[in-house]
């Protein structure tokens, strides 16, 4: 079967609507058939979703999908649970940008995020150890790997971040933690196809199937559980609602 | 025994067009950066043909280096200093498939 390419991590200013619309048709173009703006949850919501909106009217002539994606970047794990309490029900994806250490535990045992995201740069701040991804494992939440840092940094900086993401995928595949790659990218020469990315997951020890489940299946699964669990008809894992009666009022 | 060969056509995504040497010589520089010089040789890298105005080349690898050019070629974000994109447009084990395919990119016509 053909696979369904997916890049759920691009991130123009959501300010210039011309370059979201530039890089929606180069993702197109790519190859991918469902993407996902990254909204931070600092960015003014209602704006967000008239972008979204006005996106899918583009994307509906490509056959591209859209799903709607939040970054959280909270400061304690207390407020992590706010954030969750308030967005979980109105984004698919909910993505923790984990900038410390408790919050990076709090969100991997907390069934309500899907993606765990960790600063490239500083290397001190990736958390992602193994106790993180039996947590992980546990609640179904997925390590994203972005792809944009590989891209621009240069030299000893390169070098340890490879190394960094060869250790985490390792991990990852050890207790079976979905990996998803995304591109990260800010303009639309920063995109690349699905096979590319999928070459370039291949540099941290993915193998060529779970480097190409990363940029498909994996992305593809989040999206799908979680419209499933915001279908009004949802009851919950397995049981949706099929007719009502008269008398269900 | 005899080297099994890939071709790969690229399509270079830029507003700029860029002279054959500096095309080549950033494609050879991802190479080397990314696996290095011991790497680097065993790609069997070698420009088939590149077309200035269209942004288009034809390069060949050795077949079991296919996957480490492809995630090279990725890493390339610019040229002659200025920003750019390559994006791989097919992989062939001939390069008759490849000029069927792509013969007006490659005549520049």
């Amino acid at each position: 079967m053909k696979r369904v390419f997916a890049d759920i991590n691009l991130k123009p200013n959501l300010n210039d609507m011309e370059r979201v619309r530039q890089m929606a048709l180069k993702a197109s173009e790519l190859g991918y058939r469902l993407i996902a703006l990254s909204i931070p949850a600092s960015f003014q919501l209602s704006l967000a979703e008239k972008h979204i909106q006005k996106l899918r009217e583009i994307c509906k002539e490509k056959s591209v999908d859209i799903t709607s994606r939040l970054n959280l970047e909270p400061k304690s794990s207390r407020e992590l649970l706010q954030f969750l309490r308030k967005w979980r029900r109105k984004f698919e994806i909910i993505a923790v940008i984990c900038e410390s250490k408790a919050v990076a535990r709090q969100a991997a045992k907390d069934h309500r995020v899907d993606l765990l995201n960790f600063p490239a740069i500083d290397f001190h701040r990736r958390f992602f150890d193994k106790a993180e991804a039996e947590l992980a494992s546990k609640s179904q939440a997925s390590l994203e790997i972005e792809i944009k840092p590989l891209l621009t940094l240069k030299g000893p900086a390169r070098i340890r971040l490879l190394s960094v993401l060869r250790r985490e995928a390792a991990i990852a595949k050890d207790f079976n933690v979905p990996i998803v790659v995304s591109s990260g990218a800010t303009n639309p020469l920063l995109m690349r196809k699905p096979l590319e990315m999928a070459a370039l997951a291949t540099l941290f020890d993915l193998d060529k199937s779970s480097a190409l489940d990363a940029v498909s299946k994996n992305p593809l699964a989040i999206v799908n559980r979680n419209r499933e669990k915001l279908n009004p008809r949802f009851i919950a894992p397995g049981i949706r609602l099929i007719r009502m009666g008269k008398n269900c009022q | 025994m005899k080297m099994r060969r890939r071709y790969i056509a690229l399509k270079i995504d830029s507003g700029e067009k860029f002279e054959q040497k500096e095309f080549f010589d950033a494609l050879w520089n991802a190479v080397i950066r990314l696996f290095g010089e011991y790497g680097a040789s065993k790609t069997g890298l070698a420009l088939i043909s590149y077309n200035m105005e269209e942004g288009f080349a034809i390069i060949r690898v050795a077949h079991i280096e296919v996957e480490k050019v492809r995630a090279a070629i990725a890493s390339i974000t610019e040229v002659a200093a200025k920003p750019v994109a390559i994006h791989v447009l097919a992989v062939s084990g001939t390069l008759k498939a490849l000029h069927r395919k792509f013969g007006a990119a490659i005549r520049g016509n």
